[in-house]
């Protein structure tokens, strides 16, 4: 226990570094960004020049950059990330109110991608070289050649527009009243697209490493001994050869899930599914740059986050981890 | 190249590639003029009208035309967004592993930092603040492509900076930063080269999303925008998304299959010496 929380007290103070580069980052493409949130603020109620510098004055904005930067950084540690333009609102409220929906998204495709990628590259990565190994290499190879929105729209034509399998989009029926496991269920039904648009890429990606973790584990030495101690093929290939090509794939798990956040930006505005990722969208096309350093900032605290989950469950499932820190 | 020769993926691959980019050049001969230009009636299906071999869209802009001029942005965009990557991502990883200590530490934090911000988002929002164009495009999506280069690049040339030719040109009184670009840099490119062909393919798929949502350069034909533009008339002319969404596809699938026939060609040479 004591060795997981070395760790992750060590992973924690690297992050704090981790985010202050990035609200750093988010400031300046704010600067850089063309008019400040006075002008955004006056294009939608209007207002004179006097009017102008009076706001100007008492939003802090005719300060020096560096007062503004610790303005700005002040703010974020009372975790205020400042007013949306577009939504006339705070733009925390807003974040977090499309929050959980993100969550749902992409536990749901990590689930998917991560179970049956792994369980496809087990099947594979049980007899390398073999006919189903080549098939389903070249398959999932060409399955990550697939870019997710034009994926989407493909599903959108068959199962939603020709079959009317699944709806064609939104994240449930609106005004439908049900509640409890209906709900879910309704739920569910809308995310099957969605989820399999944004899960699949990462599906040949798990598939990928798994098969080619197994080749490798394959060729060790311990291998031959399990043979040679008269273990069955399925108890070879389950416990010694599919667990110790296991680990990578949770490493990826951590990793991918910062790309799974930029992916559902283009999947979620397709569906209309309201999450953080059609929110990015939105602010873009209603300008609303502080609104998008905003989700930008939430998802890399996200990120951090995920990983460092990722890293505690590395630390429970593989015993050398770690144990130098815990020693020094 | 004979071995090169013997992995067939590798070839088809290549062929795929060697396709599209003589796609990108005879663009403007085969279909010269503005691409955007109007050709015929709007909505004509494809293999109707041989003048007009895939047909027409909303507009009744020619189709094959479209897709031709697109796979100049598609290819144009991969390869120097790539490109950029790799070279800031190279540099950025030697500087760190040869200078270690508190650069090292403070290069890679920022790595880290660029790493954690999902990349589309990065990009999106570059884009969104300084505007759309091709160049724009190719510096949003290397913004965030340089980081897997720059780790690659620092793991080898901590190894690298060890040997002796490193140490010989310390003796004979080179500039440490002239060490570190001119002598370890060159030595720690092969394996960070090796990423080019990942690099390159989600290079080509995020200016794709980009256009899709509308943020590609609007002066130019490019498949994710053209696979926007059909989304519109989706139920009654599919195949106006799924044309440019095909030629995605195979252009992504062209990169990865020659890069890892490529990649694996020179690891059996490395093997065999």
């Amino acid at each position: 226990m004591s060795r997981a929380f070395l760790l992750l007290r060590r992973r924690l103070v690297g992050s704090v570094f981790v985010l202050l580069i990035v609200v750093v980052g988010t400031f300046l493409l704010l600067e850089a960004a063309p008019g400040d949130a006075v002008d955004a603020y006056l294009v939608s109620t209007g207002g004179d020049a006097g009017l102008v510098e009076a706001m100007r004055q008492s939003w802090g904005l005719d300060q020096s950059a560096a007062t503004r930067l610790a303005n700005y950084l002040w703010a974020l540690l009372h975790l205020d990330l400042g007013q949306s333009v577009a939504f006339s609102r705070p733009i925390r409220d807003v974040i977090l109110e499309r929050l959980p929906v993100t969550l749902i998204l992409m536990g749901a495709s990590t689930a998917l991608s991560f179970g049956l990628g792994s369980a496809l590259g087990i099947y594979a990565g049980a007899r390398p070289g073999s006919l189903r190994d080549r098939f389903l290499s070249t398959a999932s190879l060409a399955l990550y050649a697939v870019p997710g929105f034009w994926l989407a729209l493909v599903l959108v034509i068959v199962f939603a527009v020709d079959l009317r399998w699944f709806p064609i989009s939104g994240f449930e029926t609106i005004a439908s009243g049900k509640t409890g496991f209906a709900r879910a269920a309704d739920i569910a039904h809308h995310l099957v697209l969605p989820v399999t648009s944004l899960g699949v890429i990462y599906l040949a990606l798990y598939l990928r490493m798994m098969r080619a973790g197994m080749a490798e584990v394959w060729r060790l030495d311990f291998i031959r001994a399990a043979r040679a101690k008269g273990l069955s093929r399925r108890r070879i290939v389950l416990a010694h050869v599919a667990r110790n090509a296991l680990l990578p794939l949770v490493t990826m798990l951590g990793l991918q899930s910062a790309q799974m956040l930029g992916g559902s930006v283009v999947i979620e505005s397709i569906f209309s599914v309201p999450g953080l990722g059609r929110l990015a969208q939105e602010a873009v096309a209603l300008r609303d740059t502080p609104l998008l350093l905003g989700i930008i900032l939430v998802s890399a605290v996200l990120v951090i986050l995920i990983n460092l989950l990722v890293d505690i469950a590395y630390a429970f499932l593989d015993p050398r981890v770690g144990a130098s820190e815990a020693g020094a | 190249m004979r071995r090169l020769a013997s992995a067939p993926e590798a070839l088809v691959g290549l062929g795929i590639l060697a396709a599209l980019t003589v796609m990108a050049l005879a663009a403007s001969m085969l279909f010269p003029g503005d691409p955007l230009a109007i050709k015929g009636a709007p909505l004509l299906p494809p293999f109707q009208d041989w003048s007009l071999p895939l047909g027409t869209d909303r507009l009744g802009r020619d189709v094959l035309a479209e897709l031709f001029h697109g796979a100049r942005a598609s290819l144009a965009v991969g390869l120097a967004a790539a490109a950029a990557a790799i070279a800031v991502g190279a540099v950025v990883g030697t500087l760190a592993g040869f200078a270690g200590g508190i650069v090292d530490e403070a290069l890679m934090r920022i790595t880290d930092a660029f790493q954690t911000v999902p990349s589309f988002l990065l990009a999106l929002a570059f884009v969104s603040v300084v505007g759309p164009s091709l160049t724009v495009v190719v510096i949003a999506i290397a913004l965030s492509a340089w980081t897997g280069p720059a780790r690659v690049a620092r793991a080898e040339v901590l190894s690298i900076r060890e040997r002796d030719f490193v140490a010989g040109a310390r003796v004979i009184g080179m500039h440490p930063l002239e060490i570190a670009l001119r002598e370890v840099l060159p030595n720690a490119l092969p394996p960070v080269l090796a990423l080019s062909s990942v690099i390159v393919a989600s290079a080509i798929l995020i200016e794709a999303a980009l256009s899709f949502l509308g943020l590609g350069d609007p002066n130019r034909v490019t498949w994710g925008g053209m696979i926007a533009e059909g989304r519109t008339v989706l139920r009654s002319a599919p195949f106006l998304s799924i044309v440019p969404g095909i030629a995605l596809v195979l252009t992504v699938l062209g990169v990865y299959l020659a890069g890892e026939g490529v990649v694996e060609g020179t690891a059996v040479r490395k093997g065999l010496s």
